[in-house]
Protein backbone atom coordinates (compact mmCIF):
# COMPACT_ATOMS: atom_id res chain seq x y z
CA UNK A 1 0.00 0.00 0.00
CA UNK A 2 2.67 1.85 0.68
CA UNK A 3 4.14 1.33 -2.97
CA UNK A 4 0.72 2.82 -4.21
CA UNK A 5 1.08 6.17 -1.97
CA UNK A 6 4.81 6.71 -2.91
CA UNK A 7 4.33 6.07 -6.65
CA UNK A 8 0.74 8.79 -6.78
CA UNK A 9 3.35 11.05 -4.67
CA UNK A 10 6.14 10.97 -7.08
CA UNK A 11 3.57 11.29 -10.14
CA UNK A 12 1.75 14.04 -8.91
CA UNK A 13 5.58 15.89 -8.39
CA UNK A 14 6.75 15.07 -11.42
CA UNK A 15 3.53 15.41 -13.68
CA UNK A 16 2.86 18.71 -12.22
CA UNK A 17 -0.48 20.21 -11.59
CA UNK A 18 -0.88 17.94 -8.42
CA UNK A 19 1.11 20.15 -5.48
CA UNK A 20 0.60 23.39 -7.22
CA UNK A 21 -2.28 23.82 -8.86
CA UNK A 22 -5.20 23.76 -6.11
CA UNK A 23 -2.62 25.86 -4.15
CA UNK A 24 -2.48 28.80 -6.52
CA UNK A 25 -6.44 28.44 -6.76
CA UNK A 26 -6.71 28.96 -3.39
CA UNK A 27 -4.26 31.68 -3.33
CA UNK A 28 -5.81 33.83 -6.13
CA UNK A 29 -9.39 33.26 -4.70
CA UNK A 30 -8.61 34.46 -0.91
CA UNK A 31 -6.40 36.88 -2.62
CA UNK A 32 -9.49 38.45 -4.41
CA UNK A 33 -11.97 38.89 -1.92
CA UNK A 34 -10.51 41.87 -0.88
CA UNK A 35 -10.68 43.15 -4.15
CA UNK A 36 -14.15 42.35 -4.55
CA UNK A 37 -15.40 43.67 -0.84
CA UNK A 38 -13.34 46.55 -0.67
CA UNK A 39 -10.57 48.01 2.44
CA UNK A 40 -12.83 47.23 5.15
CA UNK A 41 -10.51 45.66 7.77
CA UNK A 42 -13.85 44.89 9.89
CA UNK A 43 -15.73 43.35 7.35
CA UNK A 44 -12.67 41.33 6.21
CA UNK A 45 -11.82 40.24 9.26
CA UNK A 46 -15.49 38.88 10.14
CA UNK A 47 -16.00 36.96 7.34
CA UNK A 48 -12.32 35.80 6.78
CA UNK A 49 -13.07 32.39 8.28
CA UNK A 50 -16.03 31.31 6.24
CA UNK A 51 -13.87 32.69 3.22
CA UNK A 52 -11.00 30.61 4.17
CA UNK A 53 -13.04 27.71 4.65
CA UNK A 54 -14.77 28.11 1.46
CA UNK A 55 -11.65 28.62 -0.78
CA UNK A 56 -9.67 25.66 0.99
CA UNK A 57 -13.23 23.67 -0.42
CA UNK A 58 -13.21 24.80 -3.67
CA UNK A 59 -9.31 24.22 -3.93
CA UNK A 60 -9.64 20.47 -2.83
CA UNK A 61 -12.07 19.96 -5.26
CA UNK A 62 -10.07 21.47 -8.21
CA UNK A 63 -7.55 18.08 -8.39
CA UNK A 64 -10.35 15.69 -7.59
CA UNK A 65 -11.38 14.15 -10.94
CA UNK A 66 -7.25 12.73 -11.37
CA UNK A 67 -7.35 10.85 -8.38
CA UNK A 68 -8.47 7.67 -10.62
CA UNK A 69 -9.04 8.95 -13.91
CA UNK A 70 -5.74 8.39 -15.04
CA UNK A 71 -5.11 4.97 -13.35
CA UNK A 72 -8.79 4.36 -15.06
CA UNK A 73 -7.73 5.16 -18.44
CA UNK A 74 -3.98 3.33 -18.63
CA UNK A 75 -5.91 0.31 -17.40
CA UNK A 76 -3.50 0.74 -13.80
CA UNK A 77 -6.81 0.52 -11.95
CA UNK A 78 -7.78 -2.83 -13.43
CA UNK A 79 -4.63 -4.21 -12.93
CA UNK A 80 -4.82 -2.89 -8.91
CA UNK A 81 -8.05 -5.04 -8.88
CA UNK A 82 -6.45 -7.75 -9.83
CA UNK A 83 -3.48 -7.60 -7.36
CA UNK A 84 -3.19 -8.71 -3.74
CA UNK A 85 -3.68 -5.10 -2.46
CA UNK A 86 -7.21 -4.65 -1.21
CA UNK A 87 -9.05 -2.00 -3.16
CA UNK A 88 -10.35 -0.83 -0.07
CA UNK A 89 -6.40 -0.03 0.95
CA UNK A 90 -6.05 1.51 -2.74
CA UNK A 91 -8.92 4.06 -2.28
CA UNK A 92 -7.93 5.40 1.23
CA UNK A 93 -3.96 5.78 -0.13
CA UNK A 94 -5.26 7.59 -3.09
CA UNK A 95 -7.24 9.78 -0.82
CA UNK A 96 -4.35 10.06 1.42
CA UNK A 97 -1.84 10.88 -1.37
CA UNK A 98 -4.66 13.83 -2.41
CA UNK A 99 -4.55 15.20 1.56
CA UNK A 100 -0.84 15.17 1.03
CA UNK A 101 -0.72 17.15 -2.50
CA UNK A 102 -3.65 19.12 -1.86
CA UNK A 103 -4.73 19.11 2.02
CA UNK A 104 -1.28 19.58 3.36
CA UNK A 105 -0.10 22.47 1.68
CA UNK A 106 -3.77 24.52 1.95
CA UNK A 107 -3.57 23.80 5.45
CA UNK A 108 -0.27 25.10 5.71
CA UNK A 109 -0.70 28.18 3.48
CA UNK A 110 -3.65 29.42 5.26
CA UNK A 111 -2.09 31.30 7.91
CA UNK A 112 -0.61 33.18 5.60
CA UNK A 113 -3.55 34.19 3.99
CA UNK A 114 -5.54 34.98 6.54
CA UNK A 115 -3.24 37.68 7.16
CA UNK A 116 -4.24 39.03 3.97
CA UNK A 117 -7.85 38.97 5.30
CA UNK A 118 -6.80 40.30 8.41
CA UNK A 119 -7.99 37.47 10.26
CA UNK A 120 -8.22 37.98 14.23
CA UNK A 121 -5.05 37.03 16.10
CA UNK A 122 -6.49 34.72 18.15
CA UNK A 123 -8.08 32.55 15.51
CA UNK A 124 -4.41 31.33 13.66
CA UNK A 125 -4.08 28.67 15.91
CA UNK A 126 -7.40 27.35 14.86
CA UNK A 127 -7.28 28.10 11.16
CA UNK A 128 -4.31 25.55 11.45
CA UNK A 129 -6.07 23.10 13.26
CA UNK A 130 -9.44 22.75 11.71
CA UNK A 131 -7.75 22.78 8.16
CA UNK A 132 -5.65 20.05 9.59
CA UNK A 133 -8.51 18.02 11.02
CA UNK A 134 -11.00 18.48 8.21
CA UNK A 135 -9.17 19.08 5.20
CA UNK A 136 -8.43 14.79 5.31
CA UNK A 137 -12.36 14.43 5.34
CA UNK A 138 -12.14 16.60 1.86
CA UNK A 139 -9.71 14.49 0.08
CA UNK A 140 -11.75 11.23 1.41
CA UNK A 141 -15.35 12.31 0.55
CA UNK A 142 -14.08 13.53 -2.91
CA UNK A 143 -12.13 10.45 -3.62
CA UNK A 144 -15.45 8.50 -3.10
CA UNK A 145 -17.28 10.44 -5.54
CA UNK A 146 -13.86 10.85 -7.97
CA UNK A 147 -14.80 6.38 -8.29
CA UNK A 148 -18.23 6.87 -8.70
CA UNK A 149 -17.49 9.45 -11.41
CA UNK A 150 -14.67 7.11 -13.32
CA UNK A 151 -14.96 6.78 -17.38
CA UNK A 152 -17.64 9.59 -17.72
CA UNK A 153 -16.91 11.75 -20.40
CA UNK A 154 -16.47 14.96 -18.28
CA UNK A 155 -17.51 13.63 -15.13
CA UNK A 156 -15.64 16.56 -13.58
CA UNK A 157 -18.66 18.92 -13.46
CA UNK A 158 -20.82 15.77 -11.58
CA UNK A 159 -18.21 15.16 -9.18
CA UNK A 160 -18.03 18.98 -8.27
CA UNK A 161 -22.28 18.53 -8.26
CA UNK A 162 -22.19 15.10 -6.05
CA UNK A 163 -19.51 16.21 -3.67
CA UNK A 164 -20.23 19.51 -2.69
CA UNK A 165 -23.24 19.00 -0.97
CA UNK A 166 -21.10 16.33 0.99
CA UNK A 167 -18.68 18.92 2.07
CA UNK A 168 -21.29 20.85 3.88
CA UNK A 169 -21.08 19.62 7.30
CA UNK A 170 -17.35 19.62 7.31
CA UNK A 171 -17.18 23.54 5.97
CA UNK A 172 -19.86 24.13 8.68
CA UNK A 173 -17.79 23.02 11.45
CA UNK A 174 -14.34 24.05 10.36
CA UNK A 175 -15.29 27.78 9.79
CA UNK A 176 -17.67 27.68 13.19
CA UNK A 177 -14.27 26.74 14.79
CA UNK A 178 -12.31 29.37 13.40
CA UNK A 179 -15.39 31.78 14.04
CA UNK A 180 -15.46 30.69 17.59
CA UNK A 181 -11.54 31.59 18.05
CA UNK A 182 -11.96 34.78 16.47
CA UNK A 183 -14.18 35.65 19.21
CA UNK A 184 -12.35 34.32 21.67
CA UNK A 185 -15.18 31.65 22.08
CA UNK A 186 -14.71 27.90 23.13
CA UNK A 187 -14.02 26.36 19.84
CA UNK A 188 -13.53 22.36 21.51
CA UNK A 189 -16.99 21.33 20.28
CA UNK A 190 -16.70 22.18 16.72
CA UNK A 191 -13.25 20.61 16.41
CA UNK A 192 -14.81 17.54 18.27
CA UNK A 193 -17.48 17.42 15.53
CA UNK A 194 -15.29 17.83 12.25
CA UNK A 195 -12.79 15.74 13.86
CA UNK A 196 -15.67 13.11 13.98
CA UNK A 197 -16.56 13.64 10.08
CA UNK A 198 -13.02 12.90 9.04
CA UNK A 199 -12.31 9.66 11.00
CA UNK A 200 -16.24 8.31 10.22
CA UNK A 201 -15.32 9.00 6.96
CA UNK A 202 -11.81 7.16 6.96
CA UNK A 203 -13.66 4.93 8.49
CA UNK A 204 -17.20 4.00 6.02
CA UNK A 205 -16.13 5.46 2.67
CA UNK A 206 -13.07 3.56 1.31
CA UNK A 207 -15.39 0.53 1.60
CA UNK A 208 -17.96 2.43 -0.44
CA UNK A 209 -15.32 3.42 -2.71
CA UNK A 210 -14.13 -0.08 -3.27
CA UNK A 211 -17.41 -1.00 -3.96
CA UNK A 212 -18.31 1.13 -6.62
CA UNK A 213 -14.62 0.73 -8.13
CA UNK A 214 -15.95 -2.71 -8.72
CA UNK A 215 -18.84 -2.01 -9.96
CA UNK A 216 -17.42 0.87 -12.34
CA UNK A 217 -14.27 -1.90 -13.76
CA UNK A 218 -16.94 -3.97 -14.96
CA UNK B 1 -26.80 -9.85 -21.12
CA UNK B 2 -24.99 -13.03 -21.53
CA UNK B 3 -22.18 -13.17 -24.22
CA UNK B 4 -21.09 -16.70 -24.00
CA UNK B 5 -22.68 -20.25 -23.13
CA UNK B 6 -21.60 -23.53 -22.46
CA UNK B 7 -17.97 -22.69 -22.51
CA UNK B 8 -15.69 -25.00 -20.28
CA UNK B 9 -12.41 -25.78 -20.39
CA UNK B 10 -9.37 -27.40 -18.16
CA UNK B 11 -5.87 -26.34 -18.43
CA UNK B 12 -2.69 -28.32 -16.45
CA UNK B 13 0.05 -26.80 -14.90
CA UNK B 14 2.96 -25.79 -17.15
CA UNK B 15 0.21 -25.97 -20.60
CA UNK B 16 -1.52 -23.14 -22.02
CA UNK B 17 -4.44 -22.33 -24.11
CA UNK B 18 -5.07 -20.22 -26.88
CA UNK B 19 -8.52 -19.05 -27.44
CA UNK B 20 -9.85 -17.98 -31.30
CA UNK B 21 -12.79 -16.75 -32.49
CA UNK B 22 -13.98 -13.02 -34.81
CA UNK B 23 -13.65 -10.32 -33.13
CA UNK B 24 -16.68 -9.46 -30.66
CA UNK B 25 -17.27 -13.23 -30.06
CA UNK B 26 -16.60 -12.52 -26.15
CA UNK B 27 -13.00 -13.02 -25.69
CA UNK B 28 -12.11 -10.13 -23.84
CA UNK B 29 -15.09 -10.89 -21.74
CA UNK B 30 -14.25 -14.50 -21.42
CA UNK B 31 -10.60 -13.33 -19.93
CA UNK B 32 -12.16 -10.59 -18.10
CA UNK B 33 -14.38 -12.94 -16.43
CA UNK B 34 -11.70 -15.34 -15.58
CA UNK B 35 -9.90 -13.11 -13.51
CA UNK B 36 -12.40 -11.96 -11.36
CA UNK B 37 -13.06 -8.57 -13.01
CA UNK B 38 -16.58 -9.01 -13.74
CA UNK B 39 -18.74 -11.59 -12.18
CA UNK B 40 -20.22 -14.11 -14.55
CA UNK B 41 -23.86 -14.95 -14.90
CA UNK B 42 -23.70 -18.42 -14.66
CA UNK B 43 -21.15 -20.89 -14.19
CA UNK B 44 -17.41 -21.42 -11.84
CA UNK B 45 -14.09 -20.58 -12.26
CA UNK B 46 -11.88 -22.37 -10.33
CA UNK B 47 -7.83 -21.49 -9.51
CA UNK B 48 -5.56 -21.19 -7.30
CA UNK B 49 -7.01 -18.14 -5.10
CA UNK B 50 -4.89 -15.09 -5.71
CA UNK B 51 -2.53 -16.59 -8.71
CA UNK B 52 -4.38 -14.62 -11.30
CA UNK B 53 -3.11 -11.89 -13.11
CA UNK B 54 -4.71 -10.24 -16.57
CA UNK B 55 -3.26 -8.18 -19.03
CA UNK B 56 -4.66 -6.50 -21.77
CA UNK B 57 -3.68 -3.43 -24.23
CA UNK B 58 -4.02 -1.16 -21.46
CA UNK B 59 -0.85 -1.93 -19.68
CA UNK B 60 -1.09 0.34 -16.68
CA UNK B 61 2.79 2.16 -17.51
CA UNK B 62 2.64 5.49 -16.20
CA UNK B 63 4.42 7.95 -18.40
CA UNK B 64 6.33 9.93 -15.72
CA UNK B 65 7.66 6.90 -14.22
CA UNK B 66 11.15 5.29 -16.01
CA UNK B 67 10.80 1.38 -16.91
CA UNK B 68 12.56 0.43 -13.61
CA UNK B 69 9.88 2.29 -11.38
CA UNK B 70 7.12 1.52 -13.49
CA UNK B 71 8.14 -2.47 -13.07
CA UNK B 72 9.44 -2.15 -9.54
CA UNK B 73 5.96 -0.68 -8.04
CA UNK B 74 4.13 -4.14 -9.74
CA UNK B 75 6.65 -5.72 -7.49
CA UNK B 76 6.19 -3.74 -4.12
CA UNK B 77 2.47 -4.22 -4.85
CA UNK B 78 2.37 -7.64 -5.22
CA UNK B 79 5.46 -8.29 -2.72
CA UNK B 80 7.69 -9.56 -5.11
CA UNK B 81 11.24 -8.85 -5.92
CA UNK B 82 12.35 -7.25 -9.34
CA UNK B 83 14.24 -9.79 -10.98
CA UNK B 84 17.11 -8.80 -13.27
CA UNK B 85 16.79 -11.18 -15.87
CA UNK B 86 13.55 -9.71 -16.86
CA UNK B 87 15.24 -6.90 -18.23
CA UNK B 88 16.90 -9.44 -20.44
CA UNK B 89 14.47 -11.30 -21.54
CA UNK B 90 12.02 -8.32 -22.46
CA UNK B 91 15.26 -6.69 -24.48
CA UNK B 92 14.09 -3.50 -22.01
CA UNK B 93 17.95 -3.47 -20.65
CA UNK B 94 18.66 -0.10 -22.73
CA UNK B 95 15.95 1.20 -21.87
CA UNK B 96 15.96 1.11 -17.91
CA UNK B 97 16.40 5.00 -17.40
CA UNK B 98 13.88 6.17 -20.25
CA UNK B 99 10.12 7.38 -19.17
CA UNK B 100 7.41 5.57 -19.53
CA UNK B 101 5.91 8.61 -21.89
CA UNK B 102 8.60 7.93 -24.20
CA UNK B 103 8.51 4.69 -25.53
CA UNK B 104 7.45 3.66 -28.45
CA UNK B 105 4.17 1.41 -28.44
CA UNK B 106 6.10 -1.69 -29.16
CA UNK B 107 8.29 -0.92 -26.32
CA UNK B 108 5.22 -0.29 -23.99
CA UNK B 109 4.34 -3.64 -24.82
CA UNK B 110 7.11 -5.34 -24.20
CA UNK B 111 6.95 -3.36 -20.63
CA UNK B 112 3.37 -4.09 -19.80
CA UNK B 113 4.21 -7.95 -20.52
CA UNK B 114 7.59 -7.49 -18.38
CA UNK B 115 5.17 -6.81 -15.48
CA UNK B 116 3.97 -10.37 -15.47
CA UNK B 117 7.04 -11.65 -15.50
CA UNK B 118 7.87 -9.63 -12.39
CA UNK B 119 4.49 -10.18 -10.39
CA UNK B 120 4.99 -13.56 -10.08
CA UNK B 121 1.51 -14.94 -11.08
CA UNK B 122 0.95 -18.71 -12.10
CA UNK B 123 -2.09 -17.85 -13.81
CA UNK B 124 -2.08 -15.24 -16.53
CA UNK B 125 -4.94 -14.56 -18.75
CA UNK B 126 -3.97 -12.55 -21.67
CA UNK B 127 -5.65 -10.48 -24.00
CA UNK B 128 -4.26 -9.99 -27.15
CA UNK B 129 -0.58 -9.49 -25.80
CA UNK B 130 1.18 -8.99 -28.98
CA UNK B 131 -0.51 -6.00 -30.40
CA UNK B 132 1.75 -3.68 -31.88
CA UNK B 133 4.53 -6.14 -31.17
CA UNK B 134 7.54 -6.83 -34.06
CA UNK B 135 8.12 -10.38 -35.53
CA UNK B 136 11.60 -10.38 -33.35
CA UNK B 137 9.57 -9.27 -29.95
CA UNK B 138 6.54 -11.91 -30.53
CA UNK B 139 9.24 -14.30 -30.76
CA UNK B 140 10.70 -13.02 -27.84
CA UNK B 141 7.51 -13.13 -26.04
CA UNK B 142 6.59 -16.39 -26.71
CA UNK B 143 10.00 -17.44 -25.73
CA UNK B 144 9.81 -16.15 -22.50
CA UNK B 145 5.68 -17.58 -21.99
CA UNK B 146 7.49 -21.63 -22.99
CA UNK B 147 10.74 -21.52 -21.20
CA UNK B 148 9.93 -19.23 -18.00
CA UNK B 149 6.35 -19.23 -16.91
CA UNK B 150 5.14 -22.44 -18.56
CA UNK B 151 8.24 -24.37 -17.77
CA UNK B 152 7.98 -23.14 -14.03
CA UNK B 153 4.55 -24.91 -14.21
CA UNK B 154 2.56 -21.34 -14.75
CA UNK B 155 -0.88 -21.30 -16.88
CA UNK B 156 -1.77 -18.82 -19.07
CA UNK B 157 -5.20 -18.47 -21.37
CA UNK B 158 -4.36 -16.50 -24.41
CA UNK B 159 -6.53 -14.78 -26.90
CA UNK B 160 -4.97 -14.08 -30.24
CA UNK B 161 -4.99 -14.06 -33.90
CA UNK B 162 -1.64 -14.73 -35.21
CA UNK B 163 0.40 -18.10 -34.61
CA UNK B 164 2.55 -17.64 -31.26
CA UNK B 165 4.64 -20.57 -32.03
CA UNK B 166 3.53 -22.60 -28.96
CA UNK B 167 2.85 -26.04 -28.43
CA UNK B 168 -0.36 -25.34 -27.21
CA UNK B 169 -4.44 -26.39 -27.63
CA UNK B 170 -6.65 -24.00 -29.21
CA UNK B 171 -10.42 -23.68 -28.31
CA UNK B 172 -12.69 -21.75 -31.03
CA UNK B 173 -15.34 -19.68 -28.89
CA UNK B 174 -18.87 -20.64 -30.08
CA UNK B 175 -20.90 -17.60 -31.24
CA UNK B 176 -23.84 -16.78 -28.76
CA UNK B 177 -27.19 -17.65 -29.50
CA UNK B 178 -29.62 -16.59 -27.28
CA UNK B 179 -32.14 -19.05 -26.13
CA UNK B 180 -35.33 -19.90 -28.55
CA UNK B 181 -38.03 -19.47 -25.75
CA UNK B 182 -38.96 -15.90 -24.19
CA UNK B 183 -41.80 -14.85 -25.74
CA UNK B 184 -40.32 -16.34 -29.49
CA UNK B 185 -41.14 -14.03 -32.24
CA UNK B 186 -40.31 -10.88 -30.42
CA UNK B 187 -38.00 -10.30 -33.22
CA UNK B 188 -40.93 -9.12 -35.37
CA UNK B 189 -41.49 -7.14 -32.42
CA UNK B 190 -38.72 -5.03 -32.61
CA UNK B 191 -38.21 -4.87 -36.73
Amino acid sequence: MIALLLRDLRLAVRAGGGFGLGLAFFLIVVVLVPFGVGPQTELLSRIAPGILWVASLLAALLSLDRIFALDYEDGSLALLATSPLPMEGAAMMKALAHWITTGLPLTLAAPALGFLLSLAPEAYAYLLISLLIGTPALSMIGTFGAALTIGLRRGGLLLSLLVLPLYVPTLIFGAEAVRRGADGLDPTGALMLMAGITAGSFALLPFATAAVLRINLR
Amino acid sequence: MPVLADVSFSVAAGQALILRGPNGIGKTTLLRTLAGLQPAVAGEVSFPEDEGAYASHADGIKTALTVTENLKFWADVHGTALPDAIFDSFDLADLRARLGGTLSAGQKRRLGLARLGVIGRKVLFLDDPTVSLDGFSVKLFANWLQNTHLAAGGVAVIATHIDLGLDAPELDLPPFKAADDAGGGSNEAFL
